[in-house]
């Protein structure tokens, strides 16, 4: 690890992401690695490049110019030809249906996935093309239809579990950590378990502190999975194909107030890669590290900050299994303060491993200690204020930034 | 169904004589009679929601031999277990089988290797059955390198996937639902195959084996799910911990049957006519009543929870092992001598496999980061950041 990123910070310390492309490619070890790779996947990195040694044996083939968000504000994130509108959800829908249609092997269970459609509509309309057996409508039983979607996993089949709120898949918490994340492991590389756990998550509008939970940080642990957390319309669709392809298992996060933002996306098909952060907004003051729906309050602090002139770089991690710290190492380097903003709790959240993380990899760039905003260790409460101040709110992103800077 | 010392099991097996990996000159092969021998099992079977299936059962002199012969084979490597744990070759947690080989041997001869089996952590005989090596199974008890799950997995997770076996679990009954996915793959796939669910008495009580009930029967999921009932869960007996001890009727609405699990070919009897019920009819329950010697694992002496004349007692009546070789000589197959050879040939192959296995390296410290993730594009940063903070 030492060894690449001595590489990074020889190169020109105003990097764009272009840059940063450019110069992983240079990394002898890397190409070993992809030249090994047996996948079939083309991964499009969000500055639109692809990456990839196979021989596209069987693969659709993705065009180049369909452009990802790499521009300074959200809004003109997408395409550079005219796309399509549509919802969170409907990303999701298009991306898992898109895959229905490439690979017979995928398939959906969940509850109320089929015929209801899906609680939030993600799964609406495909029971009726693919049948109820392919979308499958599952009892109230968590942890054994998560086990059977492994078992299926494990003889070749690719099911996407819907939790109808991760906070239920603490009920099936044995199945993805001990048969999901370690049965590659354990049976000595014999089984893979190419299955997707997906749902929504996180702090709503007053939904009690059942229904509010953010798993991220109860799952951070196992060994074997990948974690992704979707935040636009954009990344959630090319998120949910990369994360069915993969070979391993991969955790989904979405969030419940996310579903209907309304973004234009490409025409063209594209994935993204799960290993990598989002460049939401480059800057030079403080490197501003979140995920799902904390981007939003941050980009709304953003604003603020940029009126009082500042000039924060923020960056979706997206990824938060395992972390990008290539692209966060690379903004750390360029400006030597780092804010984490998450949903997580404090104690034990993704930001308290970031947190680690970054010490431990980038202490000698930092010029002020990490600072993590997170929410509250305390179960959500339900009276809207009090749900209020258990996130963390876009004024206390404003505030943070300023004493970092001073 | 031919107990095989190579990697790979083939149905054309049955018709050669066996040969082994690690085989000696002297080498008797199995009797290739197939005539067919008609017999009663021990007892009639009991079914709950179904016609029970007649006690006779057809079987031949090659079929008799095979079973004594797997069996001695198994019953020879749970033994040499018990001793190499005792020498502290083996740590952690062992889990025997010796006293349940019918079930094992009952069971393979009733199914192909296109069928799954899953079943929990006394799955050493399993693996043997679905075609695992005995220096497979016993360098991965020592951890070592040619072990079936290179020394990662251990004696509670073994796992042959050409073999159709699926393991090799630790956490009672959580095989139970992988099951129901390995019958749901199967009638996605539409193959006609079935899946054998293998769960404890102790794991009959867990919450998630109804939950796995109602979805196979709601789906008609290929799955039977067989209880090996051993009457002891862990230090607690059966009538400990069940309000109703009968297994096979807990499915209420899936049908059950219950077999002598000491005798081979009641449960190969039970195993083919569960297979056709679940292809036709959906899926079945079965319940093996059967007895392990050893306690629950190595570290339990097994004698606190019951008496030793219990267990004697049924190694006299019921030892599955002493059934077929009275069954043997009964019916003039061999002669006493030759199945004493039998035995000797099974304790040679065992040694034989240990001494091998033993010769077998560690794993690599290398292989602590392999198999975490499959190789797939970009993970390679996340196996650095292992090396980076170790």
């Amino acid at each position: 690890m030492a060894a690449i990123f001595q590489g990074i910070g020889t190169t020109a310390s105003l990097s764009t992401s272009n840059s940063f492309d450019s110069k992983r490619f240079q990394f002898p070890s890397r190409r070993s690695y992809l030249s090994e790779r047996k996948g079939n996947l083309f991964v499009m990195r969000s500055e639109g490049r692809i990456i990839g040694g196979s021989k596209g044996r069987g693969t659709s083939p993705l065009v180049t110019s369909a452009v990802a968000s790499k521009a300074e504000s959200s809004s003109t994130s997408t395409a550079s030809k005219p796309g399509h509108e549509l919802l969170l959800f409907e990303a999701l829908r298009e991306g898992l249906e898109e895959e229905m249609i490439r690979d017979p092997t995928v398939c959906v269970m969940g509850e109320d996935v089929g015929h209801y459609g899906g609680s939030y509509k993600v799964t609406k309309g495909l029971a009726e093309k693919y049948g109820d057996l392919r979308v499958l409508d599952t009892p109230i039983a968590e942890n054994s239809f998560t086990g059977m979607a492994i078992g299926a996993a494990m003889t070749g089949l690719r099911p996407v579990v819907e939790g109808m709120n991760m906070g239920f898949l603490l009920l099936a918490f044995n199945q993805i950590s001990n048969n999901c994340g370690m049965l590659h492991y354990t049976s000595g590389g014999q089984f893979k378990i190419p299955v997707v756990i997906r749902g929504p998550g996180g702090v709503g509008r007053q939904l009690g502190a059942e229904h509010s939970q953010r798993l991220e940080s109860y799952f951070q642990s196992i060994p074997g999975i990948q974690m992704v957390a979707c935040s636009t319309p954009y990344n959630a669709k090319g998120l949910m194909k990369a994360a069915i392809r993969s070979e391993n298992p991969v955790i989904l996060f979405e969030h419940v107030l996310l579903y209907n933002l309304k973004e234009r996306i490409p025409d063209e098909e594209y994935v993204l890669s799960l290993e990598e952060a989002e460049m939401v907004r480059p800057g030079e003051h403080v490197t501003i590290l979140t995920y799902s729906r904390m981007r939003y309050h941050v980009m709304q602090a953003a604003k603020t900050l940029v009126n009082k002139g500042y000039d924060p770089e923020v960056i979706d991690i997206r990824s938060l299994k395992p972390f990008d710290l290539y692209t966060i190492g690379n903004s750390v380097k360029k400006t030597h303060r780092v804010l984490i903003v998450e949903e997580c709790m404090r104690t034990g959240g993704i930001g308290a491993s970031l947190t680690a993380a970054i010490n431990e990899n980038f202490h000698d760039y930092l010029d002020a200690p990490i600072v993590c905003l997170s929410s509250q260790d305390v179960p959500t409460p339900y009276a809207g204020t009090l749900e209020e101040w258990t996130v963390v709110q876009p004024a206390q992103i404003v505030t943070a930034v300023e004493q970092l800077c001073r | 169904m031919a107990l095989s010392h190579v990697a790979t099991a083939s149905r054309s097996q049955l018709l050669n004589p066996l040969t082994i990996l690690l085989s000696s000159s002297l080498r008797r092969p199995i009797s290739t009679d197939t005539t067919p021998i008609t017999v009663e099992t021990s007892v009639p079977f009991t079914g709950h929601k179904c016609e029970p299936p007649s006690r006779t059962v057809e079987t031949n002199p090659q079929e008799l031999l095979t079973f004594f012969k797997d069996m001695a084979l198994m019953r020879r490597m749970e033994i040499a277990a018990d001793s190499l744990y005792k020498a502290k070759l083996i740590r952690g947690f062992c889990h025997l089988y010796d006293g349940q080989e019918a079930v094992a041997v009952g069971m393979e001869a009733a199914l192909t290797q296109k069928d799954c089996i899953i079943t929990a952590y006394r799955d050493h005989c399993i693996f043997l059955g679905r075609g695992g090596t005995l220096l497979e199974s016993f360098a991965e008890l020592m951890g070592r390198q040619d072990g079936c799950s290179r020394g990662k997995g251990g004696s509670m997770h073994f796992y042959k996937k050409e073999g159709g076996f699926y393991g090799g679990h630790g956490i009672v009954g959580a095989q139970v639902p992988l099951g129901c996915g390995l019958a749901f793959a199967q009638k996605y796939s539409k193959d006609e195959n079935v899946t054998f669910a293998l769960y404890g008495d102790g794991a009959a009580n867990q919450g998630q084996l109804f939950e796995a009930l109602n979805m196979v029967a709601l789906w008609d999921l290929p799955a039977i799910l067989v209880c090996e009932n051993n009457h002891y869960g862990m230090g607690t007996a059966e009538w400990r911990a069940a309000k109703s001890p009968a297994y096979y009727k807990r499915g209420d609405y899936v049908p059950g049957l219950k077999v002598d699990g000491m005798d081979a070919l009641a449960v190969k009897r039970a195993c083919k006519f569960a297979k056709e019920h679940a292809l036709k009819n959906g899926p079945i329950i079965l319940e093996m009543d059967t007895y392990r010697y050893h306690g629950h694992s190595m570290s339990d002496p097994g004698s606190t929870y019951r008496t030793r004349d219990e267990i004697t007692g049924i190694r006299q009546e019921r030892d599955p092992i002493e059934r077929i070789r009275k069954l043997i000589l009964a019916h003039d197959l061999a002669t006493e001598k030759e199945l004493k050879d039998i035995e000797k040939e099974a304790r040679k192959d065992v040694d034989e496999a240990i001494a091998k296995a033993k010769e077998s390296p560690m794993p690599d410290p290398s292989e602590l980061f392999t198999n975490i993730y499959v190789k797939d594009c970009g993970l390679e940063g996340h196996r650095l950041m292992g090396k980076g903070s170790s």
